[in-house]
């Protein structure tokens, strides 16, 4: 057997960084190919939102200014799935931590940096496609972006950007969890996260204590933003907190200090992780 | 690879490492010849996969070095990474992909450029006979198939040094005896194995040399044969009445080691004595019981167990700490 001699030093360390992240990444997207269930739920996931959040509680909220309840729901619920991505990276990450694929990792010759780059990359490819689904559902019920080419692809462009930003958190918990059971118990702690916003019902119904936590999440800064740029219904008026008042700065504001966090932490744990 | 057959590939010195309230290494010294199986037998929790951990870059030590093929295992981590490969005590592969895939991935992060890891996949799977489930998912696989491809892929650039972490701790025979002939044909290859293994046979069946390690250093080594002359053998007697046991714990006092008295477990009218070499034979202990009139109903000579091992090395018996379960 002609067996590989031992990989020599790598000519460029960025080169191999980047030919590392890009083997992870498509490890990741190799097993969609294996997941037809997973594909499905995909798909059925917006379908089943867009029903059950735009018919039942759309038929008894009333949006402030008045406006179709799908026209208001759809920019949370694109936010809603661009959030719950958390979960993807985190339970890759914790699984592979359970059965010892991290080790393995660790002790090969490859760029410490390559799991959460080509992970998080994975997922924002990931992210596109069901986005670009869910806007499918959203325009089937009605849904639609007015003001022109230009402010949806900014639109879009911001969730990815969210997107990005909070798979970094979930590389990060999925690598202090030591296994897949942790990261479930995890998981159901994103609801609260997702149903404190103006996601589903205007802030200002709320107590004021919630309606402070609701205001400055950075859910509701983002789903502001999504229907200032999709031009849909239910943007706040009069006195409001900054993130409402200023969304699209305040949504890549809170980006920019998700990744400032936990870019460098989550690189910190793999190169340090069990020394 | 300017490593030849004698030369020391894992040399290992004074070797600390503590977790919390666990002495995890404590102390270990370790040279482990090239072109050998060196067999690293410990309960758990002795520090075996920690010192592997150690040894593949995973952790550091607190105090002590290492080198893995000339290189030291902290100051100079990324060349030893190059030179090693580790299977652990999991099957660390991606469930949701193939066998082939896992292969053609792990192939892409050692470098090897897409075309290359593909055909050393192929190539691997072919030469270990696990060609007809490459395209399976993982998940599919038995437990024996999985623990055969984390073996394989830990083959991807035919290491210097393989570290094997209790290959077969959960195994069924068969599949036990599958991982062995993999690894008697590697080393017979030219790659030099360090294998951890709670099971003395195990050991027994693969190492050239074995180190026998307690609460993190080493408390016994050499060759199995001569680790087997020390620890001796055990023999075992069932009378077939309880009046006889006094007699007959006389009789094997005799032919034990000076000041050894038998281990009786009187409910079961056993007797179990270690005795010094191999140079008794069961037709002595025939005799000997005999002549102390004794009538036993069953009498045995066999290897002691890993237990008793400990209890002759140590003085005291295997205990299981947390340590490695938390690892």
């Amino acid at each position: 057997m002609t067996a590989p001699a031992p990989a020599s030093a790598p000519a460029s360390a960025l080169r191999s960084g980047l030919s590392d992240g890009l083997a992870v990444m498509s490890r990741n997207l190799l097993k969609l190919k294996h997941q037809p269930g997973q594909i499905a739920a995909t798909f059925a996931f917006p379908l089943v939102s867009v029903i059950l959040f735009g018919y039942v509680f759309g038929s008894a909220i009333p949006i402030p200014g008045g406006g179709n309840y799908r026209e208001y729901l759809m920019p949370g619920l694109f936010v809603m799935s661009t959030v719950f991505a958390v979960m993807g990276a985190l339970t890759v990450i914790a699984k592979d931590n359970g059965l010892g694929v991290m080790d393995r990792y660790r002790s090969m010759p490859m760029a410490r940096s390559a799991v959460p780059f080509g992970q998080t990359a994975a997922d924002l490819i990931i992210a596109m496609g069901s986005l670009a689904i869910m806007a499918l559902c959203g325009l089937l019920f009605g849904w639609r972006a007015h003001n022109g080419v230009g402010a949806t692809v900014a639109g879009f462009a911001l969730l990815l950007l969210l997107q990005y930003a909070v798979s970094w958190v979930g590389v990060f918990l999925g690598a202090l969890a030591k296994n897949e059971e942790t990261a479930a118990r995890i998981g159901p702690l994103i609801m609260p996260i997702t149903m404190i916003s103006n996601i589903f019902v205007p802030t200002d119904g709320m107590p004021a204590i919630l309606q402070t936590i609701a205001d400055w999440n950075p859910v509701s800064a983002a789903t502001a933003a999504c229907r200032e740029l999709f031009g849909n219904p239910g943007l706040p008026a009069g006195d409001v907190a900054w993130p409402i008042a200023n969304p699209v700065l305040a949504t890549v504001g809170w980006c920019v200090l998700l990744l400032v966090i936990f870019v460098p932490l989550s690189i910190r744990r793999f190169r340090l992780a069990g020394l | 690879m300017g490593t030849h057959t004698g030369d020391a590939v894992v040399v290992a010195e004074g070797l600390r490492k503590r977790f919390g309230q666990t002495q995890a290494l404590d102390g270990l010294d370790l040279t482990v010849p090239a072109g050998m199986v060196y067999g690293v037998l410990g309960p758990n929790g002795a520090g075996k996969s920690t010192a592997v951990r150690v040894f593949t870059t995973l952790t550091r030590p607190d105090e002590g070095t290492a080198t893995v093929a000339g290189h030291d295992v902290v100051r100079d981590a990324p060349a030893v990474r190059r030179q090693i490969g580790l299977a652990g005590q999991h099957a660390a592969l991606d469930e949701q992909l193939t066998g082939r895939e896992n292969l053609r991935i792990f192939g892409r992060l050692f470098h090897l450029g897409s075309k290359r890891a593909r055909a050393r996949a192929d190539e691997l799977l072919e030469r270990f006979s696990l060609d007809h489930a490459g395209d399976r998912l993982v998940k599919t696989y038995s437990g024996g198939m999985r623990r055969r491809l984390d073996l394989i892929s830990s083959l991807i650039i035919s290491p210097t040094v393989l570290f094997l972490d209790e290959p077969t701790t959960g195994l069924d025979p068969r599949s036990r005896n599958e991982i062995w002939d993999t690894v008697r044909e590697l080393v017979a290859q030219g790659t030099t194995v360090l294998l951890t293994t709670q099971y003395l046979d195990e050991a027994d069946q693969l190492a050239q040399n074995i180190a026998v390690i307690d609460t993190g250093k080493v408390i016994a080594s050499g060759t199995p044969d001569e680790l087997k002359a020390r620890i001796g053998g055990r023999i075992d007697v069932t009378v077939g009445d309880a009046a006889e046991i006094g007699e007959a714990a006389r009789a094997l006092a005799v032919l034990a080691n000076a000041g050894v008295e038998p281990d009786v477990d009187a409910d079961r009218l056993l007797l179990s004595v270690s005795v010094g070499s191999d140079s008794l034979a069961l037709p002595d202990i025939v005799r000997q019981l005999d002549q102390a009139g004794v009538k036993a109903v069953d009498v045995g000579i066999r290897r002691p167990t890993l237990d008793e091992v400990f209890l002759t090395l140590t003085g005291k018996p295997t205990t299981t700490t947390t340590e490695e379960a938390a690892r």
